[in-house]
């Protein structure tokens, strides 16, 4: 090592310089020079105090200012440069983590969205289909039909002729007496003392609640020899009430078909 | 004594004074703490081998502050700054260390 030849070192090469009152004693061991020039103040050691001050001043400050949490404050252009360019292709991995993320958010989104539409769809068309199926309860404008039938004398045939005039003329529910809810497979069978619908035993006076176009259902009941003057033949009596609220209230499982299969994919 | 008491007075002005660097001077005030840091050893080796001398203290100590400053701001100008500043540190630990060395064996004889 060269550290010697130094201009720092020069005390140390330029001993011809150094006339100090240490040089002139015998050559002592630098422990007891320190310790007796620690008890004789001398000019050198002002001087020396002076700047070991200065150093220990400086040290303090640039020790202070590096504790400081500005981290960026002492740095060179260079440095700024290159922290900047990290930051810069960090945020750039940011902003593409986040377009990532985003898309994958608008196609989930769009994706519950279909569902959801779909799903929708489903249960109007089960509300719709219900209605017809007569699996849950309908209201709407309708007509109230009261048949009177005070003889008995009226037949099984008229009250079917009825039904069907209704649904000619488009019905969409039917019930009777609050009891028998009519759909397409009901079936209607004579009893001893009225007429049995599905099963229930029903007397006269029949009423026939119908949800519909109120003016189209009465019509098709009232027209010439139809089913009103067919009842009145059999000396029964019809009356015909327009509502704009009629309630089918009786609803019926639905059962599933034995026999029949949808076709897939229609 | 007088030097560990101006030693001591540097530290207390410090903490009291909590001075602010000018900017421009922020990147060579650590180099030139290390290079009077360099100074004040080869002094204190200088001390102990009996050739002190206090005027080439005071020469040595700012001419070795003043150098280490102009490397630096050299090596900014010519864009290794954080390069040079790192040589310089390097090279001054070398000779502190070296200095301390001789130091020791001045003192413990070991």
């Amino acid at each position: 090592m060269t550290a010697s030849d130094d201009p720092d070192r020069l005390p140390d090469s330029t001993p011809s310089d150094s006339t100090g009152p240490e040089s002139t004693a015998a050559p002592p061991s630098g422990m007891a020079r320190l310790r007796r020039s620690f008890f004789a103040p001398s000019r050198g050691q002002a001087v020396v105090a002076v700047l070991v001050g200065l150093l220990a001043f400086a040290v303090v400050t640039q020790a202070r200012i590096t504790g400081k949490d500005d981290i960026y404050a002492g740095l060179r252009q260079a440095e700024l440069i290159q922290a900047l360019n990290g930051l810069q292709s960090a945020s750039r991995k940011a902003e593409r983590d986040i377009s990532e993320l985003e898309a994958t958010r608008d196609q989930l989104l769009s994706r519950t969205q279909r569902r959801a539409a779909a799903l929708e769809q489903a249960r109007k068309e089960v509300r719709t289909l219900g209605v017809l199926a007569g699996t849950v309860p309908a209201t709407g404008p309708g007509i109230r039909i009261t048949v009177e039938d005070p003889k008995g004398d009226l037949s099984l045939n008229q009250l079917l002729d009825g039904v069907e005039e209704l649904r000619n003329a488009g019905v969409e529910a039917i019930e009777i007496n609050d009891r028998v809810r009519v759909i397409a497979q009901t079936s209607f069978e004579d009893d001893d003392d009225g007429v049995r619908v599905d099963g229930v035993a029903l007397k006269a006076p029949y009423v026939i609640e119908a949800i519909g176009n109120p003016d189209t259902l009465s019509g098709a009941l009232q027209f010439e020899g139809g089913f009103v003057d067919d009842v009145k033949l059999q000396s029964g009596s019809v009356s015909i009430k327009k509502e704009d609220r009629i309630q089918v209230t009786v609803t019926r499982t639905a059962s599933k078909p034995r026999y029949a299969e949808a076709v897939p994919g229609q | 004594m007088i030097a560990i008491i101006g030693l001591v007075v540097g530290v207390v002005l410090g903490l009291v004074l909590t001075p602010d660097v000018p900017l421009a001077m922020e990147p060579y005030l650590p180099i030139a703490v290390v290079a009077a840091l360099d100074a004040v050893f080869g002094a204190f080796r200088a001390f102990l081998d009996g050739i002190f001398d206090d005027k080439v203290f005071v020469i040595s100590f700012i001419s070795n502050v003043l150098i280490a400053a102009v490397i630096v701001f050299l090596g900014d100008k010519l864009g290794v700054g954080a390069q040079l500043s790192t040589g310089v540190v390097v090279v001054l630990g070398i000779r502190i260390f070296s200095n301390v060395a001789a130091i020791r064996r001045h003192l413990f004889h070991a």
